[in-house]
């Protein structure tokens, strides 16, 4: 097959492309979302240990695990942009970063209200929480040093700068507990097996895969708008149904 | 099942129901806020067309 994928390398393009795609990213992300939630409150038995206060993770987990994707997938494009000069790619890092923003806020706000019950503290400056503590920190830098440069070219180039340095804390998050000795736990589910119930693994990877699907839809509506603001003034923007009706 | 005791938790519901709570809180206004975005960017492209070129 000759398929050109280049094509949809050009803004223009992709700009179609993505509005077709964000149906089928956005309808299986709330199919899913609420096969999780059930899988995760109905048939997930409750814990020996924890309770139910462990049903924490099933948002907890995922959401940690994609604020870091992101990041990686995020610098990745800007580095493709700074690099290559591809103006789509420096797009799509914008369009992630609000969201990478959010997912590392709901596992720093989820992980206190299960630190809370489970440790005694909604926070403690533990190696794990201060790295994605950081995390977040890289995200609003990122948004906010975007935000702050005029031209979005030269805004593209410092924003990659920092996304690109930025990443060593990924893998500083993820082996903090093996690097150091952190009052949160290390890994349930590992390559050579787990310990936990077949149950509450479903419901932990549905709610991944929600997650997963749900991101790449926002990221998609998002870079249409961007696509939209630094397109304004050619001719393909002009000739769009929905600028022209 | 019994409802009540449901959403009690075990008496972990404020943070169990606060975790899933604040997380679709924060999804649902993100994509409220991205639709208003391309809303609002559309507003702004008609309103420049039918200002003309001088603008």
């Amino acid at each position: 097959m000759a398929i050109n994928w280049f094509k949809y390398a050009a803004p223009s393009s992709f700009y179609g492309l993505a509005g077709r795609l964000i149906p089928w990213f956005a309808w299986p992300a709330a199919i899913l979302f609420c096969v999780g939630l059930y899988i995760g409150f109905f048939v997930a038995p409750t814990d020996a240990v924890q309770s139910e206060a462990y049903r924490i993770i099933f948002i907890h987990v995922p959401a940690s695990i994609l604020s870091m994707m992101i990041y990686l997938i995020m610098a990745g494009y800007a580095a493709l942009g700074l690099i290559f000069n591809t103006r789509l790619s420096s797009m799509m890092a914008s369009a992630l970063a609000p969201t990478g923003a959010l997912f590392a806020f709901i596992s720093l706000w989820t992980g206190a209200l299960w630190g809370k019950p489970m440790w005694g503290a909604w926070w403690v400056w533990d190696a794990r929480l201060t790295s994605e503590l950081i995390l977040l920190f890289l995200y609003l830098g990122f948004i906010s040093l975007q935000a702050s440069i005029e031209d979005p070219r030269r805004a593209d180039r410092a924003g990659a700068l920092l996304a690109i340095v930025g990443s060593v804390n990924v893998p500083i998050i993820y082996f903090s507990v093996q690097w150091w000795n952190t009052l949160h736990q290390g890994s349930s589910v590992k390559l050579s097996g787990t310990s936990m119930h077949i149950a509450m693994q479903q419901a932990m990877f549905t709610m991944l895969a929600a997650m997963w699907l749900y991101v790449i839809a926002v990221a998609l509506l998002r870079v249409r708008s961007i696509i939209l603001e630094r397109e304004r003034n050619t001719q393909w923007v002009a000739e769009l149904a929905e600028v022209r009706q | 099942m019994n409802w009540l005791e449901f959403f009690a938790m075990k008496g972990y519901a404020w943070y169990v129901w606060g975790s899933y709570g604040v997380s679709l809180l924060v999804l649902i206004v993100e994509v409220i806020l991205v639709r208003h975005k391309k809303k609002i960017t559309l507003q702004q492209l008609r309103l420049m067309r039918d200002a003309g070129p001088d603008a």
